[in-house]
């Protein structure tokens, strides 16, 4: 079911209410085909970004292409995009056929058309047979697809999705991230989704916009953003990192009184954060090598956590404020030391690889 | 960033959300229209004429003559006697009956619901009209108890003070339960089952948890039913029987006897503003009672 | 059973239904007052006497003929059936006025922009909070002028303004208590706005429109004050004879007419209730 799609080229979109900036001269360009996440925490201006993309809230100025063509100015109903929303929407009033059959009847698509499509979108979101039921008799996950359905049914180029997992329990949210992503390869649409999850958002993606406060921090793929975060947010925002604070001067990186050594070394002098991901920070083996930096602390705290161990360590260094640095390790691990008690005082290694700065 | 018109579609963007706006506003518009044809230009028009004087000119008569003609002074007290004593009437036995309902389930609630808008929606003459039958000589109250031995003689109940509360209180008792129970039915259940849980005993819970949540209701509904029953017409007429005059009823006999639009107008600017402060003051009131109750 | 009952559990606190007595107790009996009045009526209105008795002594049905067949008479001021035909009519295009202008002006506050919405509104409301009396006169002298006075349209225009505040809280909470993504939904498909108020709004906020309908109609019947000065003569209201003729005698014609009124709000009453539950909230 091969769709040509279109690309999305987003420039110097601005929105202000009154002195406050839900976007601010943000540029993007998606490509065509592309599974593009909008990332960022509650009021970062990610859903403000697709309401635009959408036709729904008009910025202040900017240029919003769709291929070639200027769409800024097109009513929503004019611009051909599939949009499924964080509550779905779904017309109460109507049965699911109705629901999803909606958009080609608004088109004046043909009787026995409607019904062969709508069929197809059923049996694509795996609802088929269940086109007569009334939406209130169904489960959360059938209405999500329903809506699904809904959206793609007039096979649009444009696929728009507003936290569209956010109102299922973990499972079903995990099982449908996994589907959503197939659904995206077999329709070839350029898909833009939203989320403050950032564990969907490394799921699912080609590529992550990670936004705050109205800006476009960082742009990259999942492993782009995860292993090199252009920032304290980010790396504060992705994955659970620690964050230590390091000043670099004159060629050294000291945290506290401390020499470390680090991966890159930045050019200016300051303050930085040294990002430690926990799954990267290990138990010192008793050997001390050259690729590796050592922390010493104190367990504060050993977490059981299912499939790994989350301890909580105190660092020694003397800081601006007390550091604490966790560090994640599987519980089937292969190492044979036993798990350090709490009180203890601990050695913790960190590669040299590893060992990132952010300003 | 700034206002410049070089940035990208920016006129086609303004012009595009002041449409947009103008396109609700044009919704609003026809009701406006006639909200300002039909209330603001005669109320307007009315406030002018409060300043003509008999003889045409601009004069403060109209004014000067309601504080010193005893005969409004008079006026002035009557209705506000009434008015203040209809409100708490309906205050005290309304409140019990809106908590009633409010612990109820539902269903009965509802049924309950019913009886309070049954009377409500019941043409307001309708009702002035069966208290009229109820309370008049040969009428069915007087009937019980003089057959029940309590009075010998019948007594007085209409075309005066009495017959004229009975009948306001009637009609005004829904205006506060409703707005006092839907007060009531929000307030959180588990409140009362914190203030249990912490040592309160059964009363100490009601006056110090549940009856300041009520507060902003039942202020809502006092001030509704004191703001009508100053402009109130046909009770007071008809069960008054000419013997108690309240402002409204001299508003009306000011043009329909004197044909003294001055004399009307004055004193329905008079009621307006008065309700107006009232209202004003309510609106205040309640925001600050709900930020008490944060 | 009897002690049990009374010591059932009543309330969050452990109140126990015996010590609750009183409060029942005042409840019926103003549950009581408030309907038995107006019932009354009912009876009486079959009543033989000149002086309506409760009970009635001989059942009758004058005044109801009084009533139906008062076209014959020819003194104007009693012809109660060309009266009640004139608040029908008025009633009827009461509807046709206040609702689609309040529905309308429910959607633009709802959608448009909240500092309109919290100007406006308070405009709006006016007509209930302005002293009926005031808006009586106020509109009586306005029609004076435009030789409004005894005119149906005149009736409408008065009647609509009192009934459209209504039908805008109505339907504005109506609106509140709707999903308008579904709208944003329908138009992200391919629907214009128009459309999509038409096929998804409309259709579920139908109930609130219709008992917004029967409130116009039936706050339109009702009115009296508006219509005892801006009716007259050959366009008296109903409510404006009712009126007249109680303050100046009782004509028991009266308790025939206040029964059917009875019915007929009930009625209204009852349909505006079942209606309203019955819009499907998402």
């Amino acid at each position: 079911m091969k769709n040509t799609s279109l690309n999305i080229s987003i420039e110097n979109v601005t929105k202000k209410y009154d002195e406050f900036y839900a976007l601010k001269d943000i540029s993007l360009d998606i490509t065509s085909g592309e599974f593009m996440t909008l990332l960022g925490p509650s009021g970062s201006g990610k859903t403000t970004l697709l309401m635009v993309l959408a036709g729904f809230t008009n910025p202040d100025y900017g240029s919003v292409k769709f291929g070639d063509e200027e769409v800024i100015l097109k009513p929503p109903h004019l611009r051909g995009i599939g949009m499924v929303f964080q509550n779905y929407a779904l017309f109460p009033h109507m049965t699911v056929e109705q629901n999803v059959g909606y958009p080609q009847k608004l088109r004046g698509v043909s009787k026995a058309e409607i019904s062969r499509t709508v069929d197809e979108a059923l049996t694509t979101v795996k609802l088929e047979g269940l086109g007569h039921r009334r939406v209130d008799e169904l489960s959360g996950g059938q209405r999500q697809r329903v809506a699904l359905a809904r959206a793609i049914v007039f096979k649009p180029k444009i696929l728009l999705m507003d936290e569209p997992l956010s109102a299922l329990d973990k499972k079903l949210r995990e099982e449908m991230q996994i589907e959503l992503r197939q659904l995206h390869d077999k329709l070839n649409m350029t898909t833009v989704y939203v989320t403050h999850d950032q564990k969907e958002a490394l799921t699912m993606s080609d590529r992550i916009a990670v936004i705050n406060g109205g800006e476009l921090m960082q742009l990259g793929s999942p492993n782009e953003i995860y292993e090199h975060p252009q920032n304290g947010f980010i790396a504060d925002f992705i994955g659970e990192s620690s964050l230590l604070p390091v000043k670099v001067s004159k060629g050294n990186v000291s945290i506290g009184s401390a020499k470390i050594k680090v991966a890159k070394q930045p050019g200016k002098d300051g303050d930085y954060l040294l990002v430690v991901r926990p799954e990267k920070v290990f138990l010192a083996s008793a050997n001390k090598k050259n690729d590796e930096n050592y922390f010493h602390g104190e367990l504060l705290d050993s977490i059981f956590q299912g499939e790994s161990q989350l301890l909580v360590i105190k660092l020694a260094n003397k800081l601006n404020k007390e550091q604490t640095l966790r560090i994640r390790i599987p519980n089937q691990s292969v190492t044979d030391k036993a798990f350090p008690s709490i009180g203890e005082n601990v050695t913790l290694a960190l590669k040299v690889a590893d060992s990132y700065l952010v300003s | 960033m700034n206002l410049i018109s070089d940035n990208v579609n920016q006129k086609e963007l303004r012009r595009l959300a002041a449409k947009e706006g103008y396109t609700f506003f044009g919704l609003t518009l026809p009701y406006l229209v006639l909200v300002i044809a039909l209330i603001a230009i005669p109320v307007g028009w009315l406030f002018y004429l409060s300043f003509i004087g008999r003889d045409g000119t601009l004069s403060l008569e109209n004014y000067e003559r309601m504080w010193k003609s005893k005969a409004y002074i008079k006026i002035f007290i009557t209705t506000f006697k009434i008015s203040i004593l209809t409100t708490i009437i309906c205050a005290a036995i309304g409140y019990p009956l809106a908590y009633f309902m409010s612990q109820l389930s539902k269903k009965w609630a509802n049924i309950c619901m019913v009886a309070v808008l049954i009377p409500f929606w019941t043409s307001l003459l309708v009702r002035t009209y069966a208290w009229l039958v109820l309370l008049q000589k040969k009428g069915l109250v007087n009937n019980i108890l003089i057959d029940a031995g309590i009075i010998s003689e019948p007594l007085k109940f209409v075309h005066n003070t009495t017959g004229t509360l009975i009948g306001m209180v009637h009609i005004m008792l829904p205006f506060l339960i409703l707005p006092l129970y839907a007060n009531m039915r929000a307030i959180d259940k588990d409140c009362m089952k914190a203030a249990s849980s912490l040592g309160a005993t059964p009363t100490r819970a009601f006056w110090t948890v549940f009856l300041p949540l009520s507060l902003p209701g039942l202020l809502a509904g006092l001030l509704i039913v004191f703001v009508l029953c100053l402009g109130f017409y046909v009770t007071p007429a008809i069960l008054g029987g000419g013997k108690v005059i309240m402002a409204a009823m001299k508003i009306s006999s000011n043009i329909e006897m004197y044909f003294n639009w001055g004399a009307a107008s004055a004193l329905g600017v008079v009621l307006l503003v008065v309700a107006g402060i009232i209202l004003f003051i309510a609106s205040k009131l309640v925001s600050v009672d709900q930020l008490g109750n944060r | 059973m009897p002690t049990s009952f009374f010591n059932k559990n009543v309330s969050e606190t452990q109140i126990k239904l015996k010590n609750r007595i009183w409060l029942y107790a005042i409840s019926f009996i103003v549950l009581f007052l408030l309907i038995v009045p107006s019932l009354v009526v009912i009876p009486m209105s079959f009543s033989a006497s000149q002086y309506l008795e409760f009970p009635p002594k001989e059942w009758s049905l004058r005044w109801y003929e009084n009533y139906f067949f008062s076209w014959k008479v020819e003194n104007g001021f009693n012809d109660w059936m060309s009266a009640t035909w004139t608040s029908v009519k008025v009633a009827i295009l009461t509807i046709f006025v206040a609702t689609p202008i309040g529905t309308m002006a429910a959607y633009g506050l709802v959608n448009g922009s909240s500092r309109l919405s919290k100007i406006l509104f308070p405009i709006f409301i006016s007509p209930m909070m302005v002293p009926i009396i005031l808006v009586a006169i106020g509109l009586f002298y306005f029609f004076v002028q435009f030789k409004l006075v005894n005119t149906v349209l005149g009736l409408v225009l008065g009647h609509s303004l009192v009934a459209m505040p209504l039908v805008l809280i109505i339907v504005f909470s109506a609106l509140k208590n709707y999903d308008m993504n579904q709208e944003k939904v329908a138009r992200s498909l391919g629907a214009t706005r128009f459309r999509a108020f038409r096929e998804i709004t409309l259709p579920q906020i139908k109930f609130s429109i219709v008992s917004a309908s029967l409130i116009a109609f039936l706050t339109s019947f009702d009115e009296i004050i508006i219509s005892l000065f801006v009716a007259g003569g050959d366009n008296s209201t109903i409510t404006r004879s009712m009126f007249l003729a109680l303050r100046d005698q009782i004509d028991p014609t009266i308790a025939a007419i206040s029964t059917i009124l009875i019915i007929v709000s009930s009625g209204l009453l009852i349909l505006v209730q079942l209606l309203g539950n019955k819009d499907k909230s998402t």
